[in-house]
């Protein structure tokens, strides 16, 4: 099957791409990994919908439901349940739906592939029980889910506080709530009349801070947290005040905020920039999303992190951007003025400075017998030592450390290494490159590619 | 360790799904690696070492929510919508080549 | 600083010529304008097989065959050599007339290596095969080792021989005058009096600088590396004229592979997968081993590797210019080589001479006959 344009997921950014893109006559097919449209800030929306979980997530997750039935009514093909595996030029995406591979063709790629948690190793972050903030919203959205026991949250940033809210709201409770960020520095401070615009949105940060303080504890200025157990996670450990603290602990969330996806644009070797306040890599991208390379664009959170209201606009923009280049408008810079597009934009984006000024990325030296390859389980000691022996190239360390090198496919050590890479060779982290992405972008099976000669469209 | 709030006293479940061998309940919209942390010992086994893994990022990135569902082994657990009947084993260790 | 030999080239080959020079005595640097191992050493599936081999290559591949079997008395390590046998599978009557044919071969010039098996042999060395497998070659002998392994094994034991290994250095021109090479890199100039070209797929361009200019193909041949998978397949498996090789790794992920070719970038300075073909690769393995298919794959890749019109490697001294030994253009096979062939380009270094006969070898075989001006 052949479309004007292949959208690489079904969250805001992708939702509202491809709603412009049909209003203006573009054919568009939307694949999608979840089984439901609203990418993981509005995973589940419809569902919900209905349900007593909904009140509680907040009203920023009702704002959802408009964008997704707008998508459901915009005439876009929308594969769900379907993985992208791999992007060659021209372009080709191979897709598997219910263990059946294909293939498609398109003449320009939005990918919309949003962010994923950062990954930060510390001792213990393998043990059950020990999961993301994210992990633990996505249960609540998806079958109603809430932790039991002896709760304790660790991590700074928005989501966590959120959250505990929305815990709470259900009558969930919080044990404890170890705060990673350090004091807001003047940095931060400098940046804030940006974010007086969006007074409301602070005001509710403020409010959870207060909730999550009046039901349990409330812990700052801590280092050196450890999640212990035999099997599982039994209890928490930290140093405050030279002196050790314990604390029984049924589940721990961890949360240190969200980077952008990158696999995909790594793969296809776009160029990327190197974001040194917020430790991480997006691609390089142009005023309408695209990268470096012609007919691929990015829109929402894989372009850069800027939240789901931004996203959206930043979809739109893509759009256009893709519409004009394919000859499909040939007004794309009136259309985006007519829709105010960069000043909605601009709105959206007014308090990420502050917000990234004030949760920058955990970087405390790793000890070396933690594990920062989950997969592989190769600790930071082991890529240490490999690094000493190599140029400051992670393709070195993962031949020699097997890092990266398991199904994750280095989803969750790759900023790790990079970081002990800049650490062992005394360089500025942003100097050291990030794995070589090689294909297949998720592990399909044998079966799978071997049915691809004779799948339709198969050259 | 995790409970839906859609649990009533009296209530039914959406369904009933097989975790190894043992019948469970589940609720709509939920994911197979929402159920493994609702069953003990439920989780995988890491192939290197062998130690207990439960699911982590719930959104495709971490794969510690490999389990065999269905027959199908090494599926992620969080991309899969529960089914009424579905069959969710442990993946304890690496998987065998025939299944 | 000057030295007797400069190494060009941070692969198996070079490393192993530069450990066995070292260990004789000459002062040894080796340049590699990445890192070590980071092109066909790295991306090899590490078979190591004296089985269907070109004649040519026989007196070097079954005196590798010795060392391998005793790799640690060479690097200080085993490099995860495992005498796991190679099975050469025939699918149909036909190849297995051939297989039957090259055997009697080698049996007439009195080498015994190879060894012809029928169905039911193939069912208990292999269990699990598709019953259409007929027959085939085994060599109990031949195995596979870990390629990063030997990549640090054969780094250490020359570091430890006393062999500067200098990475991210890439040779920008080469020059030389009364006797002496003059090479200048992106990391400062180096002296020698020898220079072995040792440059895999990039060897051409070597061979230019050093006027004496050659021309290879490159191949990029894909591998596939599955998730971990319990033990079950022990020999390494190939099919008499089919682009299939397939082997457990002592990790239990499963390499599958057989020369796939990916796509060589414009500019030959990389290579990409090309899954519409890999895809005939993977079906080639499904079909000898069908259980397979459910298995997941994790990783592909597609080495880069100099290789020459009839397939077999250039080893020797340039006939055109002096002080210039060549090793390179293996074609996909030369893993197994290794120890052997660094012995023979250790002899060349020191003595100038060696015991094999490098004819068959010999650079001017793909010369660039009348050079550009």
């Amino acid at each position: 099957m052949s479309y004007d344009v292949a959208i690489i997921g079904a969250g805001p950014a992708g939702m509202s791409a491809a709603v412009r893109l049909r209003a203006l006559g573009a054919a568009v097919i939307v694949i999608d990994e979840q089984p439901a449209p609203g990418g993981q800030i509005f995973r589940g929306i419809e569902r919900n919908a209905a349900s007593p979980v909904f009140p509680a997530l907040g009203e920023d997750y009702a704002k959802g439901c408009a964008l997704v039935a707008a998508f459901r009514a915009s005439g876009a093909e929308y594969l769900p349940s379907t993985q992208v595996w791999q992007i060659e030029d021209g372009w080709n995406l191979f897709l598997t739906t219910e263990r059946k591979a294909r293939h498609i063709t398109a003449r320009a790629v939005l990918l919309a592939n949003g962010a994923q948690e950062r990954p930060v190793p510390f001792p213990g972050w393998t043990l059950p029980n020990v999961m993301t903030v994210g992990a633990a919203q996505i249960l609540l959205k998806s079958g109603g889910m809430l932790p039991e026991g002896r709760i304790w949250i660790a991590g700074a940033g928005p989501l966590p506080l959120l959250y505990a809210t929305q815990l709470l709201n259900l009558g969930g409770r919080i044990a404890g709530y170890l705060d990673t960020a350090t004091t807001p520095k003047l940095s931060a401070l400098a940046r804030l009349p940006g974010a007086w615009r969006e007074f409301g949105n602070l005001a509710k940060g403020l409010r959870w801070l207060r909730d999550v303080r009046r039901s349990g504890m409330m812990i700052k200025g801590f280092s050196d947290l450890r999640a212990e157990g035999e099997e599982r996670l039994e209890h928490l450990t930290w140093e405050a005040a030279g002196k050790r603290h314990r604390v029984e602990a049924d589940v721990l969330l961890v949360h240190e905020g969200v980077v952008p996806r990158i696999h995909e644009t790594l793969a296809l070797r776009c160029e990327h920039i190197w974001n040194e306040e917020q430790g991480y890599l997006a691609p390089k991208l142009d005023r309408w999303g695209q990268t470096s390379r012609k007919d691929l664009f990015v829109a929402g959170d894989a372009g850069g992190i800027g939240g789901w209201m931004a996203a959206t606009v930043s979809g739109e923009i893509a759009a256009l951007g893709i519409a004009g280049q394919l000859g499909i408008a040939a007004n794309p810079d009136d259309l985006r003025q007519a829709a105010h597009l960069d000043q909605r934009r601009a709105r959206a984006l007014a308090l990420r400075p502050f917000l990234d000024a004030l949760y920058p990325p955990p970087r405390t030296r790793l000890a070396d017998d933690v594990i920062a390859c989950r997969c592989e389980e190769v600790t930071a000691g082991a890529i240490r030592s490999a690094a000493r022996n190599s140029p400051a190239d992670p393709s070195a360390v993962k031949a020699a450390t097997r890092c990266g090198m398991g199904p994750c496919q280095g989803r969750q050590c790759g900023y790790t290494v990079q970081a002990l890479l800049a650490e062992v060779h005394g360089l500025p982290i942003g100097d050291v490159s990030f794995f070589h992405i090689r294909p297949p972008l998720k592990p399909i099976t044998l079966g799978e590619i071997a049915s691809l000669e004779h799948a339709e469209g198969a050259a | 360790m995790f409970k839906s709030v859609l649990e009533r006293p009296g209530v039914p479940p959406d369904m009933m799904v097989l975790v190894n061998g043992v019948e469970t309940p589940a609720w709509d919209g939920e994911t197979v690696a929402s159920v493994l942390l609702r069953v003990p010992d439920a989780g995988r086994r890491s192939p290197i070492s062998g130690t207990l893994r439960l699911p982590y990022c719930q959104m495709g990135v971490c794969f510690e929510c490999l389990a065999i569902v269905d027959g199908i082994a090494s599926t992620q657990g969080c991309l899969v919508p529960v089914q009424p009947g579905m069959r969710i084993e442990s993946q304890r260790g690496p998987r065998e080549i025939s299944r | 600083m000057s030295t007797d030999v400069l190494i060009i080239g941070g692969g198996l080959h070079g490393l192993s010529a530069a450990l066995q020079a070292a260990r004789r005595g000459v002062s040894v640097q080796l340049v590699e304008r990445h890192f070590v191992g980071r092109h066909a050493s790295g991306a090899t599936a590490a078979g190591v097989r004296t089985l269907g081999r070109n004649v040519a290559e026989l007196p070097l591949s079954l005196e590798a065959a010795e060392s391998w079997h005793h790799m640690k008395a060479l690097v200080d390590d085993d490099c995860g050599f495992v005498a796991c046998g190679q099975l050469q599978l025939a699918e149909d009557g036909e190849a297995l007339a051939k297989i039957a044919k090259r055997i009697a071969r080698l049996e007439a010039m009195g080498l015994h290596h190879e060894r012809l098996v029928d169905a039911d042999d193939v069912q208990s060395v292999l269990p699990g095969v598709s019953p259409h497998c007929v027959g085939g070659a085994f060599v109990s002998g031949d195995g596979s080792a870990d390629p990063h392994r030997a990549i640090r094994a054969f780094r250490d034991a020359a570091k430890k021989a006393g062999v500067t290994i200098v990475e991210e250095c890439l040779v920008t021109s080469l020059t030389r005058s009364a006797g002496h090479w003059r090479a200048e890199t992106i990391r400062g100039i180096f002296e020698a009096r020898l220079i072995v070209n040792a440059a895999g797929a990039w060897a051409d361009h070597i061979s230019v600088l050093a006027g004496d200019p050659l021309r290879h193909a490159i191949r990029t041949s894909m591998m596939v590396v599955t998730e971990r998978v319990a033990p079950r397949i022990k020999p390494v498996v190939s099919s008499f004229g089919r682009r299939l090789s397939l082997k457990q790794t002592s990790q239990g992920t499963l390499l599958i592979g057989g020369g796939s070719q990916g796509k060589l970038a414009a500019d030959r300075q990389s290579a990409a997968v090309d899954i519409t073909a890999l895809a005939s690769s993977v079906q080639a393995a499904i079909r000898v081993f069908p259980e397979l298919r459910g298995v997941r794959m994790v990783r592909t890749w597609a080495g880069m590797e100099a290789m020459t019109p009839d397939h077999i490697p250039v080893i020797g001294f340039s006939q055109k210019v002096e002080g210039l030994i060549h090793v390179f253009g293996f074609s996909g096979h030369g893993f197994q080589l290794v120890p052997s062939v660094g012995r023979v380009v250790a002899d060349l270094i020191c003595e100038g001479h060696t015991n094999h006969n490098l004819d068959a070898f010999r650079a001017s075989r793909i010369a660039i006959e009348r050079v550009a001006a």
